[in-house]
């Protein structure tokens, strides 16, 4: 198609993405946001002023060519589009449907100035969506066989974008996963509702055409070390993408008790192990009339959002902070509330108090108010004294962060990690032992996909360097 | 999709299921489990491996018939494959000559214990072995934990073998001759566990015990098998499974085990009654 003269339509409200209505949604668990046509991708593509100084590209953590992709979708050319995203995002349908876009692309975009920004996040949804139920195959250009080999623990974000980029260089990939099932948080943390499964299964399979070898239900710190990685088993580099997986408790009284979850523990159940079909599924997972969630990032809403469709009659977040530094996607909080959760803001839990047969019956908490800035440069919440108050609950979810598995830190001493177990690596992505390399939420701590794969994106290209020249800086 | 070379009953409801599995037999040591889940949509349940044989690349589990999941399982045939196996899991038992070791097994807690009494054995230990069970017929690797002990005895609910009592009897009973015990190690049910630890607590005895919480991946990602232990809450699949009797919270530990009870219920009734639809003749499970 001839390139024509791309008129912008700056002036026209930005384009609602269909969604299933909230009484419907709130439950089931297919997805919420149903997605842009055509037509619509190409009215809302038109909004954007094709600046010559992007400032969006600058808010993606990867730099994607945003003004060269939604000309793409304007000019109705989806497969350009789509392949323009693959080359700066190995996974655009999910960053699309979960990147943080308020406060990245989105939140630079100059529309953003007078009018509402671009839904860029939504277009890059679209075109690769498009792509994926146009059935085409994808044509990836792998270079000739290396004869190196790389083991990459962990598939999720990180490990999946690591092992497609060494896997195009041609090098012999294998990924090792603990769990069953490969995509890490994609698969058993985020819901179906908010991504489904699908999406991640393409992903994973257009991987193994790639000739991307993976290995699930091995562990590595426990299957193998990765000194056995690197001496026995002939790999020559190793990426460790292993996530934040470790659930931090709050350490107050009655967190023990039956009826409290940590929200991997809740999400799991029901994502990887399909509770929410037991007992046709064998794992069980127990709801109770009333639900607290304890913390309110992405994985507070998704535990939340996910009780009610699985019964709950309430819902309720329970947050120490205030509306403005809740830390969870602004259209996921948008679309909890349209749920039917309930927001307990300035609030936080002392103590879950328990019946005599040790079931939560219910939340102590103290009202707080905002304090100076903290550390993270968020107002410190200052507990309001005298103002303790119980609130009754038969199930408490914590959602307060992760932190590093210790698995792999705990067999491989020399690989130097910081405060918490987070492993310390230089700007290329390389660790303190020769050959192994790191990259994600274990790096970084509990982070986001986009950042996740950014990563995993770079610490291939030095990998890659590493195979070739077999200098170690 | 790991292979069934073998499967037997070796006492009522407990069946011995051989696995090839060549790297976990390989990768095993003693006092570590792992994670089976039997068909596509089956749940992930610990077993222990209660024996293993590098050479042949063969694993055993040995696993008692209690709810769907195991009765499931029980059900499969040699030539069958288990659909996942994940492990070795768990920190493997600290080992070392301790002087003279009581091993106290109750139920099928006992196929967990052979392979550390074995070790503890070759370690140069002098094994002193209590099995407890409800009756006579119960008892399992009778004969294998016998050839690792230097003294052997067993105990019954009803007196139809051994000494008619719990193993908290026997061990007092060793208490009271005056024999000098330089640890306790105890894997069982957590009832029998809670009290053979309050009975060494007594006497000051150090007491390992191997806590069977509930668990889901085994990998320390998700925290249900939290447990407290001297005040701290440890999760048993990494930090465990083994640890220092008279630090474990058995009251919170007994408690969460009943946590899916009627859930656990609802699973059983409805797999028995599908399992009566195929085999009309009733099956000796119901
Ligand atoms: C519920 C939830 C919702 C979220 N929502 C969003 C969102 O909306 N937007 C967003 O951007 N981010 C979100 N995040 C954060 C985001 O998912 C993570 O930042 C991202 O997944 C990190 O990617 P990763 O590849 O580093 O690790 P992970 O995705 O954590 O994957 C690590 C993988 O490594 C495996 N592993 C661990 N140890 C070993 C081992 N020893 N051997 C082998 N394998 C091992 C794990 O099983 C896992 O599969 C959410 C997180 C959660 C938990
Ligand atoms: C480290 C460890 C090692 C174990 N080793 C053995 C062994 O070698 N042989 C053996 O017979 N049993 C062992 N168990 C116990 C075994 O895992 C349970 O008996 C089994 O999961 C029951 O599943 P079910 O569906 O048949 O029964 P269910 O009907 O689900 O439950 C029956 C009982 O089993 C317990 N249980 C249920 N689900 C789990 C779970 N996911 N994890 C732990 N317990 C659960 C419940 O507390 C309940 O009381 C071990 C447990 C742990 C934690
Ligand atoms: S990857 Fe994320 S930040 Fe980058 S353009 Fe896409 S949605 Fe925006
Ligand atoms: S800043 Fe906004 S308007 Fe400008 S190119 Fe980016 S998306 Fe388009
Ligand atoms: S079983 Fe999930 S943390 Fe131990």
């Amino acid at each position: 198609m001839p390139d024509k003269k791309w008129i912008p339509q700056p002036k026209r409200p930005r384009t609602p993405i269909p969604e299933q209505k909230p009484e419907e949604r709130r439950r089931n668990f297919k997805e919420v946001a149903l997605g842009y046509t055509a037509e619509l991708a190409i009215q809302e593509a038109y909004r954007c002023l094709q600046c010559k100084n992007p400032l969006c590209v600058e808010g993606c953590p990867v730099g994607i060519d945003i003004p060269g992709f939604i000309r793409h979708i304007g000019e109705g050319r989806f497969e350009e589009a789509y392949y323009t995203l693959k080359k700066y995002n190995f996974l655009p349908a999910i960053c699309g449907r979960v990147c943080p876009q308020e406060s990245q692309c989105e939140k630079f975009c100059i529309m953003g100035k007078r009018f509402k920004p671009v839904a860029i996040g939504r277009l890059e949804r679209f075109a690769a969506d498009y792509f994926m139920e146009s059935g085409k195959k994808e044509d990836f250009k792998i270079d000739p066989p290396s004869g190196k080999k790389v083991a990459i623990i962990g598939s999720g974000p990180a490990g999946l974008t690591c092992a497609g980029e060494l896997a195009k260089k041609g090098h012999k990939v294998t990924i090792f996963e603990a769990l069953h099932k490969p995509g890490g948080v994609l698969v058993y943390g985020i819901p179906e509702f908010r991504l489904p499964k699908r999406i991640v299964d393409i992903e994973v399979e257009n991987l193994k055409k790639m000739g991307v070898e993976i290995k699930t239900s091995a562990i590595i710190g426990k299957l193998y070390t990765i000194d056995e990685l690197l001496e026995e088993e002939g790999f020559d580099a190793v990426f460790i993408g292993t996530g934040a997986g470790l659930p931090y408790f709050m350490g107050i009284p009655g967190e023990n008790l039956n009826g409290v979850y940590s929200a991997n523990e809740f999400l799991t159940r029901v994502n990887l192990m399909r509770a929410y079909m037991f007992p046709e599924a064998d794992t069980p997972v127990k709801i109770g009339e009333k639900v607290a969630v304890v913390g309110c990032g992405n994985t507070a809403l998704d535990a939340a959002r996910t009780a009610l469709r699985l019964g709950a009659k309430e819902t309720h977040i329970v947050y120490r902070r205030s509306k403005g530094e809740i830390p969870a996607r602004e259209e996921e909080v948008q679309h909890a509330i349209e749920e039917g959760v309930q927001f307990n803001l300035l609030t936080n839990p002392i103590e879950i108090i328990g019946d005599e047969n040790g079931w939560v019956k219910a939340l102590k908490c103290i009202r707080t108010r905002c304090g100076e800035p903290d550390e993270s440069g968020r107002r410190r919440p200052i507990p309001i004294e005298g103002s303790e108050f119980e609130f009754p609950v038969d199930t408490v979810i914590m959602a307060i962060g992760q932190g590093p598995n210790p698995l792999i830190q705990e067999t491989q001493p020399d690989i130097e990690v910081k405060r918490w177990g987070i492993i310390k690596i230089d700007e290329e992505g390389r660790t303190s032992k020769k050959g192994v390399f790191a990259g994600g939420d274990i790096v970084t701590g509990g982070a986001t996909v986009i950042l996740a794969m950014g990563q995993g994106k770079k610490a291939a290209q030095a990998i890659d360097e590493y195979l070739k020249t077999g200098k170690w800086a | 999709m790991y292979l069934i070379k073998e499967i037997k009953e070796i006492a009522p409801k407990i069946k011995k299921m051989v696995l090839e599995a060549p790297l976990l037999a390989k990768k095993h040591k003693a006092g570590q489990f792992v994670m089976v889940i039997n068909t596509e949509k089956g749940e992930r349940i610990p077993l222990t491996i209660a024996d293993k044989d590098p050479e042949k690349g063969e694993i055993t589990l040995i696993f008692q018939e209690v709810g769907k999941s195991t009765i499931e399982m029980g059900l499969r045939k040699p030539g069958e494959y288990i659909y996942d196996v994940v492990g070795p899991l768990g920190r493997p038992t600290h080992i070392i000559n301790y002087g003279n070791v009581v091993c106290i097994g109750g139920g099928v807690g006992t196929a967990p214990l052979y392979p550390i009494t074995k070790k503890m054995k070759e370690t140069g230990n002098y094994i002193i072995t209590i099995l407890g069970a409800r009756n006579k017929d119960l008892f399992i690797l009778e004969k294998e934990m016998e050839s690792v002990s230097d003294e052997f005895y067993q105990t019954t609910d009803d007196g139809t073998k051994g000494r008619h009592g719990l193993v908290t009897d026997e061990l007092q009973a060793l208490i009271d001759s005056g024999k000098k015990i330089d640890l306790v190690l105890a894997i069982g049910p957590a009832i029998m566990m809670k009290f053979v630890s309050l009975l060494t607590k007594k006497y000051n005895i150090p007491t390992m015990v191997s806590l069977n919480s509930i668990m889901v991946d085994g990998t320390g990602m998700c925290g249900a098998c939290r447990v407290s232990v001297g005040g701290v809450t440890k999760f048993v699949c990494v930090d465990g499974p083994e640890f220092d009797g008279h630090q474990v919270n058995f009251d919170e530990l007994l408690k969460r085990q009943a946590m899916y009870k009627d859930m656990e219920e609802i699973a059983l009734k409805k797999f028995l009654e599908e399992l009566k639809k195929k085999e009309p003749c009733g099956g000796c499970h119901a």
